[in-house]
């Protein structure tokens, strides 16, 4: 009946009490502290930060436990709260040369000085529930931080033995201020710094997806690992005041340098290129999609023939990598749409009559 | 009551200022799509984001607000919206139209003629009329700039070569002051020519796609036709089952499950003062 | 800094903004229309209508050039500090505040570019004589006709003559503003 789209404003209310009801689950299970979610579910709180380009854990705790642990609702509480901050300034470039090292590992050389670091991965693990967490917490028996002997040092990084020998192509400072995504309008062709800024917020899941299609051979980049690091840098601000910088806090960040497909002519020597991935957090996966498709995006640059592959195209890739954007644009179709599908239907009914073709369609 | 937690209209004045700034040329170069740095709002892209900071660019304490979508005052997101603004602005709000002064909408334009004194925003999803037949920007920033719309032309050619009319029905395209093709957004075609010589000014806000444009007072807008087969502003020939209104534009309503239906005015303002006689 | 250079902004920038805001595109969709803005005061020789102008479209990114006698230490430290609005040349201005012979030669201002037509200068004409010999404006936001004393027709009609590109232009004296965009035909 006519009066089912009546009452809107108590089925909004309605729905939103039962929304906070079924997120708290049976009153006596204890309540989910931000500060459980923040530390023992992190890879989640950091693809949360990343993807929603705020350095924050406990505001990304927060906004897990209120979307229901759906990290892409989450990370849209994370975006929404981000625009709304006053910015004070930029810091000056991090150096992840010299990061805190917890995770560092090369696939293009067996040793290197700084040595490799497994860290907290699952890459060994064997994918077996563990039984035994249903039942305890319990700690295991060693400190990693006491296994290690000495904490490891800054690390040099693996590429620049490359590039020191001319191997790679040199990747020279650019000084150049960097152009805001969130703050100016998208414009194409964009620069590789802008391409890199949207694929840092970039859905991990369609970036994962490209970066695969390139390694089956849409737009193929022959990309090794020259280095996977995780870790935390320092974060310093010019003070104009002051005249001098200093540290404002500590992030932790995964970097991915890739070593891919060398490009050389008669005239120019071979040269490995090169692929880069910058992420917030332990979020490794990210880092490594992001420098596979960074290197798919730089075929002109790099004078590689356009393959037509979708990990190429940077007007499909930056238009569709972000989630945000992307679920509320998929989502909006469950708004009403009478109008336009009334509009449709007699359309439809009008071509189907045979009364269209002839004189007047009306 | 206002939330004081937040600017007036929610944007922070920077913003307002650059959206602001985008809606003066959009004014200046009518049916061009303008980029403007659409912020993250709190609601999803897709639900009015690109209408919502435009009207919060817009809004003055003053002004009377009324939203609708698909021409109703109640339907969810119309609620949501006009809370939002109440909420945010403190303004007053309407479901009458000849009261508001500032008009949010989606997908329609009120029956109602608009005044001299009113703006009308519209949300907009994808504000690029050339996207179905060029998804690329980088091509259609060159068509437009090229007013090179052979294109459109050919599809809406092969539309009558197919079905013997223009296929199109709702998101009708229009022409803009002799230059601009543009999409008016997704009201029905019905709609289409409420759009041209309207004492109101109108905006139109993309919020995920990043471009504003807009429509001056007495501006002419033409739907795209041929001479042969010209425009038609067509409806369900039927009367509202409640005003008895038959120039409105009508929604069909299932009532059983035996084939009854209903047809209603989706102007729920409209039907409730023509029932009284008012309209 | 005097008091002075301090003084004259927004009493509450948000409503201030917003009523000015709303004066300026109701001029720019009606032009020919006068509307009257008060809310902001600069030092000589700027405008009440254009200093409001200023407050509500002009921020750190927005290059604004100044021209002839709009261009004194007084205003300058006044746009720093209400709006902060670099001052450029005139080619680089989104922007440009002065006397219409002050901001001679026009050629000098964005017009845009085919792909981007919105990226052209606004000029804020101040010190404008609204009593002058009208001319008449048809386009579109007219209805009919309407009438605007022009500080000179020529320049205006070579303006739309390339339309979609173009500037648009502000006309500002004491408390009142006109506008002028592009699209605006002389006859």
């Amino acid at each position: 009946m006519y009066v089912a789209v009546k009452g809107g404003e108590r089925a909004i209310d309605a729905a939103h009490s039962w929304l906070d009801r079924a997120r708290r689950g049976p009153a006596e299970q204890p309540v989910l502290d931000t500060a459980q979610i923040r530390d023992q579910m992190s890879l989640a709180v950091a693809r949360v930060m990343a993807e929603g380009s705020l350095y924050d854990p406990d505001l990304a705790a927060l906004a897990i436990k209120q979307a229901r642990g759906d990290l892409i609702e989450a990370i849209f509480l994370i975006r929404a709260y981000r625009t709304t901050l006053p910015r004070f300034g930029a810091s000056r470039p991090v150096k992840t040369g010299a990061m805190r090292i917890a995770r560092r590992i090369s696939a293009t050389f067996k040793d290197v000085p700084g040595g490799q670091i497994l860290g907290p991965t699952f890459d060994y693990t064997h994918r077996l529930l563990d039984f035994r967490l249903l039942a305890d917490g319990a700690l295991p028996a060693t400190d990693p931080a006491e296994a290690c002997e000495t904490l490891p040092e800054p690390a040099p990084r693996i590429l620049s033995f490359l590039d020191r020998d001319g191997m790679i192509e040199t990747a020279e400072p650019d000084q150049a201020e960097p152009a805001d995504l969130t703050r100016e309008p998208m414009e194409l062709p964009a620069e590789r710094a802008l391409r890199l800024q949207a694929l840092a917020r970039g859905d991990e899941g369609f970036l994962l997806g490209l970066a695969y299609s390139t390694q089956r051979g849409y737009a193929r980049n022959h990309a090794f690992v020259g280095e996977l690091r995780i870790g935390t840098v320092p974060v310093e601000m010019e003070i104009p005041e002051l005249g001098f910088s200093i540290e404002i806090g500590e992030i932790e960040l995964t970097e991915c340098e890739t070593v891919n497909q060398f490009k050389g002519s008669r005239t120019e020597p071979a040269q490995f290129t090169r692929g880069y991935g910058l992420t917030f957090g332990q979020t490794e996966r990210k880092a490594l999609s992001m420098a596979l498709v960074d290197r798919a995006l730089r075929w002109e640059e790099l004078g590689e023939d356009g393959q037509g592959a979708p990990a190429q195209d940077q007007e499909f890739v930056l238009s569709h990598c972000d989630n945000i954007q992307a679920t509320g644009f998929l989502e909006h179709i469950k708004l009403p749409h009478y109008v336009d599908f009334q509009a449709e239907l007699e359309l439809v009914r009008r071509l189907r009559d045979g009364s269209a073709g002839q004189e007047d369609a009306a | 009551m206002t939330d004081q937690a937040y600017n007036f209209a929610y944007l922070d004045e920077d913003t307002k200022r650059m959206i602001r700034r985008a809606i003066l040329k959009a004014i200046a170069i009518p049916g061009y799509q303008v980029p403007f740095a659409s912020r993250e709002m709190p609601m999803p892209y897709g639900w009015g984001t690109g209408g919502v900071q435009v009207t919060a660019a817009t809004l003055v304490p003053e002004d009377v607000l009324k939203v609708i979508d698909q021409g109703a005052d109640d339907t969810t997101n119309a609620v949501s919206i006009r809370k939002f603004f109440q909420r945010t602005a403190g303004v007053a709000t309407t479901e009458r139209t000849r009261d508001a002064t500032v008009i949010q909408t989606r997908h329609r334009i009120p029956e109602t003629p608009l005044t001299e004194d009113q703006i009308l925003v519209y949300q907009v999803p994808i504000p690029e009329p050339m996207r179905f037949l060029e998804p690329r920007e980088t091509e259609t920033r060159r068509i437009h700039a090229l007013a090179d719309y052979g294109l459109m032309q050919v599809r809406l050619y092969e539309d009558i070569a197919r079905h013997g009319e223009i296929a199109t029905s709702y998101a009708y395209p229009v022409e803009v002051a002799g230059r601009y093709v543009m999409d008016p957004s997704p009201i029905p075609k019905f709609d289409n020519p409420k759009l041209d010589d309207c004492p109101a000014i109108q905006l139109f806000g993309a919020g995920r796609e990043q471009r504003i444009h807009a429509v001056p007072p007495y501006t002419r807008i033409r739907s795209l036709d041929f001479e042969d087969h010209p425009f038609i502003a067509s409806k369900a020939d039927h009367a509202c089952a409640l005003c008895g209104s038959r120039k409105s534009y009508l929604d069909e309503v299932i009532t059983d499950d035996a084939g009854g239906r209903m047809f209603v005015c989706s102007d729920t303002d409209f039907c409730a003062e023509n029932a009284k006689g008012d309209a | 800094m005097t008091a002075s250079e301090l003084s004259g902004g927004f009493a509450v920038a948000a409503w201030d903004g917003a009523h000015a805001f709303r004066a300026v595109l109701n001029a720019m969709a009606r032009p020919g229309t006068i509307v009257a803005l008060s809310a902001a005061t600069g030092p000589e020789p700027i405008s009440v209508a254009a200093a409001t102008v200023l407050l509500t479209l002009c921020d750190r990114t927005t290059p604004l050039h100044l021209a002839g006698d709009h261009d004194n230490a007084a205003l300058r430290t006044w746009i720093a500090f209400h709006c902060a609005a670099p001052i450029v040349a005139a080619q680089d201005a989104a922007f440009a505040l002065g006397r219409w012979d002050a901001l001679q030669p026009l050629d000098r201002f964005a017009i845009g570019t085919p792909e981007y037509p919105d990226r052209a200068a606004t000029l804020i004409i101040d010190n404008h004589d609204f009593e002058g010999m009208p001319a008449r404006l048809t386009g579109p936001g007219i209805r009919g006709t309407a009438a605007l004393a022009l500080p000179d027709a020529r320049a205006f009609v070579a303006n739309h003559a390339r339309f979609p590109l173009g500037w648009d232009a502000i006309l500002t004296s004491g408390r009142h503003l006109a506008a002028l965009p592009r699209s605006t035909e002389i006859r």
